[in-house]
C-alpha cells in the first residue's frame, strides 16, 4: 500500500520521487506556490484532501456496506432500493457518490463496473480508483470482451452467468454487492467485511473466500 | 466529441496491470496535481462537465500519452488560464499580481464540501420521455463539444433499464449554457447488438444516457 508519509516530499522515498524532479513535477510545483501566493488555495486543505483520500476514506467503507447487507436482508432492501440512502447510514456520503446505485451479483448475473469515458469511480465507498480501473486497457475492454477483463484478474464466469457491465457515464456511481463466499455462515459482520475487497465491489473479482489466503 | 478518452470497444490498449498492490500515487505531483485540481475547482468557476471536456479535449495522440493525473493537471492549469484566475505572466514568472479578497476554504470547511458533495440531480419538474422497457435507439451523436454518448452505443437500438430521475444534461452544461434538465436513465444493450458475433449471447451492457440522446426505436 502507499505508505508514504507525504510530508517527506523530497526524496526520501528511495524510489520514483527520488530522482530529480522532472519538468511535469517542477510544473505542478510552480502551480500550487502561485496558487498559494494569490490566495486561491490554502495550503493546509492540500495536504488535508490528501490525506483524506489517501489514508481515510477508501473500500474499508464500501466493505462495511457490504458485510450489512449480506447480515441484514432489511438492510439489503433499503440498499438496492435507494443505494444513496442506505450507505448514509454509515455517514458515507458526498463527493462522487451523491447518487449511488448498488448492483447484486447472484448465482445468474455477474456485474462490472467501468467508466470508458473517463474514471467516474463512487470515492465515499471505495476511495480514489486503482490507477488500471483510469487506465487505456480496462476501459477499452470491460465492454467488449468482459469476459476476457475478468480472465485477467483471475475471475471465470459460467456460460450460462449472465455479465452485466455498467458503463457509468451519467453521475451515477456504481458499486457491485458481491456474493456472499459459502462458508461463512458463523461470521459476524466485522469478520465478513474483511472478506470484501475493492475489486469485488468493482466487480472485476468476487469476494474472497475464508479458506483461501490472498491479497487485498 | 470524438476523442481518444472514448475507448469502449477499442482493441489493442494491452493487458491490464492487476497487481492489487498498486499505490494510488505514483510519485508526489501526483499528489499534488489532485489535490490542486479538487481545490480549484473549489473557487466555483467551472462544474464538472466543464472539467472533463478540458480533459478529454486534447489531440488523440497526446491524450493517449499522458499519464491520468497529467490530463488533471493540464486541464486544471488551462481552466484556470481561461477563467482568469491566474494570468499566463503570474504562470511565467511565479509572481502574483493580484491577491484574492475571499480566503479558499480551509481544512474544516473542505471536510465539509466533501461530506456533502454536490448532486448532479435536479427536481422531478420535467416528464419522462420513456419508461422501463421502452426499446430505444441511441441518436448518432456527433459533436466536437461535449457529449457523453459513447461511440460504441451511437446507432444502436437498446431498452429502458431504469429511469434514473432528472439530471443535468452535461452536453450544455460543460460549455456555459444552463443544465438543461431531463431524464438520465440506464439503457441495456445485448453484447450482440453492440459487437455482432464477438460478444457472448447473455452478457449485456448497461450506459446512462439522457433523453436529448434516444429516440424510439422503430
Amino acid at each position: 500500500m502507499a505508505g508514504h508519509d507525504h510530508e517527506h516530499d523530497h526524496g526520501e522515498g528511495g524510489h520514483a520521487h527520488a530522482a530529480p524532479a522532472s519538468p511535469l513535477a517542477r510544473r505542478v510545483k510552480a502551480l500550487e506556490a502561485l496558487l498559494v501566493a494569490k490566495k486561491l488555495v490554502d495550503p493546509a486543505s492540500l495536504d488535508a484532501l490528501i490525506d483524506t483520500y489517501e489514508h481515510k476514506v477508501g473500500p474499508r467503507n464500501g466493505a462495511q456496506v457490504v458485510a450489512r447487507a449480506w447480515v441484514d436482508p432489511a438492510y439489503k432492501a433499503r440498499l438496492l432500493d435507494d443505494a444513496t440512502a442506505a450507505i448514509a447510514e454509515f455517514g458515507f456520503t458526498g463527493r462522487q457518490g451523491e447518487d449511488m446505485v448498488v448492483v447484486e451479483n447472484t448465482p445468474r448475473i455477474h456485474n462490472l463496473v467501468v467508466c470508458t469515458l473517463c474514471s467516474c469511480y463512487p470515492w465515499p465507498v471505495l476511495g480514489l480508483p486503482p490507477a488500471w480501473y483510469k487506465s487505456a486497457p480496462y476501459r477499452s475492454r470491460a465492454v467488449l470482451d468482459p469476459r476476457g477483463v475478468l480472465a485477467e484478474f483471475g475471475t471465470e464466469v459460467a456460460d450460462d452467468v449472465e455479465v452485466r457491465v455498467w458503463d457509468s457515464t451519467a453521475e451515477l456511481r456504481y458499486l457491485v454487492l458481491p456474493e456472499r463466499p459459502t462458508g461463512t455462515e458463523d461470521m459476524g459482520e466485522e469478520e465478513l467485511a474483511g472478506l470484501v475487497t475493492r475489486d469485488s465491489m468493482i466487480g472485476v473479482t468476487r469476494a474472497r473466500s475464508p479458506a483461501r489466503e490472498e491479497p487485498a | 466529441m470524438n476523442g481518444a478518452h472514448d475507448m469502449g470497444g477499442m482493441h489493442g490498449m494491452g493487458p491490464i496491470d492487476t497487481d492489487p498492490n498498486d499505490p494510488l500515487f505514483h510519485a508526489e505531483w501526483e499528489r499534488r496535481a489532485f489535490a490542486v485540481t479538487l481545490a480549484l475547482g473549489f473557487q466555483g468557476r467551472w462544474n464538472i462537465d466543464t472539467s472533463r471536456h478540458a480533459r478529454e479535449n486534447r489531440p488523440p495522440p497526446e491524450y493517449l500519452g499522458s499519464s491520468y493525473y497529467e490530463l488533471w493537471f493540464k486541464a486544471a492549469e488551462k481552466l484556470a488560464l481561461d477563467t482568469g484566475l491566474i494570468t499566463a505572466e503570474e504562470l511565467a514568472t511565479g509572481v502574483p499580481q493580484a491577491v484574492s479578497d475571499t480566503p479558499p476554504p480551509d481544512p474544516e470547511r473542505v471536510a465539509a464540501i466533501l461530506r456533502k458533495g454536490s448532486s448532479a440531480r435536479l427536481p422531478d419538474t420535467v416528464p419522462p420521455r420513456f419508461k422501463a422497457g421502452d426499446r430505444v435507439l441511441v441518436r448518432d451523436v456527433t459533436t466536437p463539444r461535449h457529449t457523453r454518448v459513447p461511440r460504441y452505443c451511437r446507432g444502436r437500438t437498446g431498452v429502458i433499464d431504469r429511469d434514473h430521475g432528472v439530471y443535468i444534461f452535461p452536453d450544455t452544461h460543460a460549455h456555459g449554457e444552463g443544465t438543461k434538465p431531463q431524464h438520465c436513465y440506464s439503457v441495456r444493450f445485448t453484447g450482440r447488438a453492440l459487437w455482432g458475433d464477438a460478444a457472448r449471447e447473455k452478457d449485456t451492457i448497461l450506459v446512462d444516457l439522457w433523453d436529448d440522446y434516444l429516440e424510439p426505436a422503430p
